[in-house]
């Protein structure tokens, strides 16, 4: 994963990332999902992870641990820092495996209305 | 004739004799609005008599003004008139009896005779000024409101902010108690107020409270012409009890004649700016043009197409109202951040924000210029002709401005593309090959939209994508109007529907007042009813427990609208910032919730909608089961009534 890898070690520094890669639990997906809402992820980006315009949409196929790691401790954006005070590492792994179980999204021609939405391109 | 006074007969007693014969005739006044101003004939002479002859005990509240005495004429039969010549259709109210001479003249006058005034009960003062706010965006004039002295106007007053800051024409009025020695004991005390549009007047665009009926014509057609000058405003009436409810002063021989109109000019850019606006644009590699508070009509609508293909410059929409259709190849609001940082011209029509336009924030916090370093940026605002103190609601000063121009908008438009038209150049090749360019970046970011849709299609509790398409089947060859903001709905109706018509989005609240959506969308449908068009509203829960009575309102009235509660179980912007702070402190989310959830228990809002007598399904948690709901309602809706689906579903 060198693109991740280098954009994580962009923003914190080469060592940090080892470090927190170095770090990555193993998740529990069951309780994640819990944890998915009770720490409130669901309200930007959805139960499932599908996103809105508040948050990105961060499933199927999640960042790496890593990068992911990076992002909800130290957020570039609108979303609110979650310390490992409040969101230990743990919860963290189990939340990252319950987003890795989400499955692939259907396709966009095997869902009517959307299908019929598209033969309305020019 | 002199008048005589009738002992005993109250004036109840006398409508209800007088229903027996006919209502209309026997209530009529003397002349109507087609003799209006043909005074003089059929005239009675009026003495003027005590208000408070006979016992009225303390403490109640009764309309039979003066007691014991029966009136050849009322003064707000004429108000009526007036009001009528304004060519206002429906008049709005909680009652109260500081306006209860205008009530009784509204439905017994008004509504009996042609041009028919409608009275439409509401269960809130903010409902009146809601549903008034809703109506003037489909049908681009004000409806009347009323509302009570003091009480009433506290309560009306989050709505006419609302109102104020989306500049939008209300014509309102209110009770006002002039002489002290007619009030009566108590509550008429406690519901008078030496200047009771002193309450809203931050926030509306002209009050009188005129001292007389003859003042009352003028102030009325005066605040009318403000209201419809733009920037468009509320406008607010405070009229003496006894004023409504005596009789016109030298009886229908004193009746004032009722005021003409004035079109409105409203003030479009001088010739050499409009000149100046269209030579930076033709020569412009990168124009870009951003809609807000634009298109007053569907004509600015049109027009505002035509400027951004005459010159093929992309368009951003605020989403305030239908600014530009959502479909056109030349709508790149997705790709604003990036448009601007390459404009080279900034055209903003109306900008609520203007300082949002030019400026974007970093992580950081601290804020950079977003528009491109050599960008010349142009306003045109009617909002500059019209400056405020107090309420904030101009946001900040944009010091990044190069032509402030203080003219309206759609006004000036049929100018600029006269002029425009003039400079372009024969050879079309630069234009054509942007408007290709613009056409594959909007195709593109229409597929990505579809794309991104997919995700969680099938979801419990239900996707905002999903729902939106959902509804957008069972509306889309119908003749729609979606009344309340997508933003609420991450804004899937706007990237994924096809809308080109005025009338088939009109923005928000204004003043991102809560409470809003369930009542205006119900006037917008009211506006909408007589077009026979399909009003649909999604409005959150929160919003419609702000006042669930709109629901009996739309029953009661026979409004056909469906409604379809976004149930996402909580005050849901609220628990995201919430969230926000919580961390920041380091304290986490576990009870963000309290304060911000609506659950424990859970609402069932069809069952509340039932019992008010509007049809209703739900709660629908089956994303499957919300298609045939929906086409279950439509047919209700139909039928000319309205209709409720409660759908649990995500937050945003
Ligand atoms: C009069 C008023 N009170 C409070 C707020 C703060 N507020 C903003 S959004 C919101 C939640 C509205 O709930 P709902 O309509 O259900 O929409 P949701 O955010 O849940 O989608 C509240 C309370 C406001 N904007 N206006």
């Amino acid at each position: 994963m060198p693109f991740i890898k280098a954009l994580v070690a962009a923003c914190l520094g080469v060592s940090s990332v080892i470090a927190l890669a170095q770090e990555a639990p193993d998740g529990d997906a069951r309780r994640g999902q819990k944890l998915f809402v009770a720490d409130g992820c669901y309200q930007c980006h959805g139960y499932q992870g599908q996103g809105s315009n508040a948050g990105s949409k961060l499933a199927p196929n999640p960042l790496p641990y890593a990068a992911m790691a990076v992002l909800v401790r130290q957020p570039r954006a609108r979303m609110p820092a979650y310390s490992s005070t409040i969101l230990p590492d743990q919860d963290l792994a189990d939340i990252h495996a319950y987003l890795a179980t989400i499955p692939r999204a259907k396709a966009v021609d095997d869902i009517p209305l959307l299908r019929g939405a598209r033969s309305t391109l020019p | 004739m002199e008048y005589e006074p009738k002992q005993g007969v109250q004036r109840r007693g006398f409508l209800k004799g007088a229903a027996v014969g006919g209502l209309t005739a026997a209530v009529a006044p003397l002349t109507t609005v087609a003799q209006q101003n043909d005074a003089g004939s059929n005239t009675t002479a009026v003495r003027e008599g005590p208000r408070n002859v006979g016992a009225t005990p303390p403490n109640v509240e009764t309309t039979d003004r003066p007691e014991g005495v029966v009136l050849a004429s009322g003064g707000s039969d004429y108000m009526v008139d007036v009001i009528r010549a304004l060519g206002i259709e429906y008049f709005a109210a909680t009652p109260g009896n500081t306006f209860m001479g205008l009530h009784e003249s509204v439905v017994n006058y008004g509504m009996t005779t042609a041009p028919n005034l409608r009275f439409i009960t509401t269960m809130h003062e903010e409902a009146s000024v809601a549903m008034a706010h809703g109506y003037a965006k489909i049908e681009g004039k004000p409806m009347a409101c009323a509302f009570h002295a003091t009480v009433g106007t506290q309560h009306a007053a989050m709505a006419i902010y609302n109102a104020y800051c989306d500049r939008v024409p209300i014509f309102m009025m209110t009770g006002a108690g002039i002489e002290a020695d007619k009030r009566k004991s108590t509550v008429e005390w406690s519901h008078t107020v030496v200047d009771g549009p002193g309450m809203v007047r931050d926030f509306t665009k002209w009050d009188d409270t005129p001292g007389n009926l003859t003042g009352f014509g003028e102030s009325a057609a005066r605040a009318w012409r403000f209201a419809m000058t733009p920037p468009y405003g509320p406008v607010l009436l405070a009229v003496d009890v006894p004023m409504q409810e005596d009789e016109i002063p030298g009886g229908e021989a004193g009746r004032p004649p009722v005021p003409k109109l004035p079109s409105i000019h409203p003030p479009s850019a001088d010739a050499n700016t409009v000149r100046e606006i269209a030579r930076l644009l033709v020569n412009a590699e990168h124009p870009v043009i951003s809609v807000d508070r634009c298109a007053r009509t569907p004509a600015g609508l049109q027009m505002t197409v035509e400027l951004a293909e005459l010159l093929a410059a992309p368009v951003s929409d605020s989403g305030n109202r239908m600014g530009f259709p959502w479909r056109h190849p030349l709508n790149q609001g997705r790709r604003f951040g990036e448009l601007r940082r390459q404009a080279d011209v900034l055209l903003a029509l109306e900008p609520g924000n203007p300082f949002g336009l030019v400026t974007s924030g970093n992580p950081d916090g601290t804020l950079r210029r977003a528009l491109g370093d050599k960008a010349t940026s142009i306003t045109i605002s009617s909002a500059d002709l019209y400056p405020k103190g107090n309420y904030q609601n101009l946001q900040r000063y944009a010091d990044m401005v190069d032509m402030a121009i203080q003219a309206d908008a759609q006004a000036t438009l049929p100018f600029l593309i006269e002029e425009v038209k003039r400079l372009l150049p024969a050879s079309r090749s630069k234009y054509e090959a942007r408007a290709r360019a613009f056409a594959d970046n909007h195709k593109q970011d229409f597929e990505a939209s579809l794309d991104a849709a997919r995700y969680g299609w099938d979801a419990t509790p239900i996707s905002m994508p999903r729902l939106a398409m959902e509804m957008y089947e069972v509306m889309k060859t119908e003749d729609w109007s979606l009344l309340s903001h997508h933003y609420w709905q991450s804004s899937w109706s706007q990237r994924l529907w096809d809308a080109d018509k005025h009338h088939q989005f009109i923005g928000g609240s204004g003043a991102d007042g809560v409470g809003y959506t369930s009542p205006a969308s119900l006037g917008a449908a009211l506006a909408n009813q007589k077009y026979g068009r399909l009003s649909v509203a999604v409005v959150g829960d929160g919003d419609l427990m702000f006042g669930p009575g709109t629901l009996w309102t739309a029953a009661h009235e026979q409004i056909p609208i469906l409604y379809i509660v976004h149930n996402n179980r909580a005050y849901h912007q609220e628990i995201m910032q919430m969230q926000a702070i919580s961390n920041r402190r380091q304290r986490g989310v576990d009870r963000a919730a309290i304060g911000c959830v609506i659950t424990d228990p859970d609402i069932n809002y069809a069952m509340l909608a039932r019992s008010m007598g509007v049809y209703s399904e739900g709660p629908i948690e089956n994303p499957r089961d919300l298609g045939p709901a929906l086409r279950r309602a439509v047919a209700q809706v139909r039928k000319g009534e309205p209709a409720l689906i409660d759908v649990v579903s995500q937050g945003r």
